[in-house]
């Protein structure tokens, strides 16, 4: 940082922090600090590849959904996901970056997105889990970042947790169906279940303890919450859902604690966490070759977008 | 040449105002609707848009916050509650 801007954060610091303790919304004209910036650039791109690289699991599965009806519903839970991308990728830009920035970042491999999207969709009862488990713990971080201190940001994730709901909820249907079935069909939700539990669990981050970002995150109000209380409170939501729907969650050491409510859960296996955010989880790779792929094939429909724009500015000014 | 960027208006339903629904990138006008579209109306969430380069938006700063509101914010007699009313009346 130059010597003026430092000044610069000396001078205005004060009255940012003060709007902040207010619980006023910080807007992108609005003066914020270099770091706080940063940070929102950082976390907000990280979420918009994850929207992104988030089609790619479930996108596996479209073309053998098991009925029409399926069918529908998850190429429209696969365009929302791009959508939700688009918007907080607008979100981003705001804060003075350009999106074919962020984008070619991701591509090269030098942007992180969220490490469940790295495990593999084996059977038709993943787009079950992944509904259920991974849009239903993206709800309970969502939900809490749709209150974030930074004005679009919070805009954005309104609007994406109207519309998780239904992924959810498509979700769980699947796992209700399939548990209700044949034994064969059972088997196969609670071996989604199974693999999917402990990856759902990590989404929200390592424990605050060892979190680089929460503190910082937290004291700028673009968190509210620490990562443990969201997984708390997510573990404590889903466990009653399961047993609804007669799946047993893979956890032996999982046991209610009368006093506090919470559903007390067995020790996160962090190296797992760390092996797949440095880029050796099952699919790490798969994922990036498929999307620079996409991007790669979908260059000549931008390229046709220019030319027929170009055209006609043209015909409209002869 | 590349795209540019738009401002998105959408009107939820008849005869209300529009909302600033957020931007998308397009190569043109035409395009800019249909990505809006396609981005902010999935779900019948407008009867109309507004797409606008972002370009040509002219805003009022933040530092001006005070001074370029405040010929608003002393004039109590532009509202109702300024006025007496017999206390007979004031039920209406």
């Amino acid at each position: 940082m130059s010597p003026t801007q430092d000044a610069q954060e000396t001078l205005e610091l004060p009255a940012f922090e003060a709007k902040l303790a207010a619980g006023q919304t910080i807007e992108p004209k609005d003066w914020m600090p270099e770091r706080y910036r940063k940070q929102l650039i950082r976390m907000m791109s990280q979420h918009a590849h994850s929207e992104v690289v988030g089609m790619l699991p479930e996108g596996n599965w479209i073309t053998r959904a098991p009925s029409l009806r399926r069918k529908i519903s998850l190429i429209a839970k696969v365009q929302d996901e791009a959508g939700h991308g688009l918007y907080i990728y607008c979100g981003t830009e705001t804060l003075g970056v350009d999106r074919a920035d962020l984008v070619d970042q991701l591509l090269a491999g030098r942007a992180k997105y969220s490490s469940i999207f790295n495990y593999p969709t084996l059977t038709w009862a993943d787009m079950g889990a992944i509904g259920w488990l991974v849009d239903g713990a993206a709800i309970v971080n969502q939900t809490m970042l749709a209150k974030a201190s930074y004005g679009p940001y919070a805009r954005a994730m309104v609007r994406i947790c109207k519309e998780e709901n239904f992924h959810k909820r498509q979700g769980y249907e699947i796992m209700a169906t399939l548990s209700a079935g044949t034994p064969a069909q059972k088997a196969m939700a609670q071996d989604a279940l199974n693999r999917w539990w402990w990856p759902s669990l990590m989404m929200f981050g390592p424990s605050d303890t060892d979190s680089p970002n929460s503190a910082e995150l937290l004291r700028w109000k673009v968190k509210q919450k620490g990562n443990d209380e969201l997984r708390q409170r997510f573990v404590n939501l889903t466990v009653p859902q399961a047993s609804a729907i007669g799946l047993r969650i893979p956890d032996p050491a999982l046991k209610l604690n009368q006093e506090t409510g919470d559903w007390e859960f067995g020790a996160i296996d962090w190296s797992e966490f760390l092996q797949v955010i440095a880029g050796n989880g099952p699919c790490n790779r798969e994922r990036l070759a498929a999307r620079n792929a996409a991007h790669a094939e979908g260059g000549w429909v931008r390229e046709a977008a220019l030319a027929y724009a170009a055209k006609h500015s043209q015909q409209a000014a002869a | 040449m590349t795209d540019s960027l738009w401002e998105v208006f959408t009107q939820p339903a008849d005869g209300s105002p529009f909302e600033h629904a957020g931007s998308v990138h397009a190569a043109d006008a035409e395009l800019a609707l249909q990505n809006a579209r396609d981005v902010y109306a999935r779900r019948g969430e407008a009867v109309s848009i507004w797409v606008v380069p972002s370009s040509a938006i002219v805003a009022s700063s933040p530092e001006d916050r005070g001074p370029f509101f405040d010929p608003g914010n002393d004039k109590p007699y532009r509202h109702p509650q300024f006025y007496k009313v017999p206390r007979a009346m004031k039920s209406e």
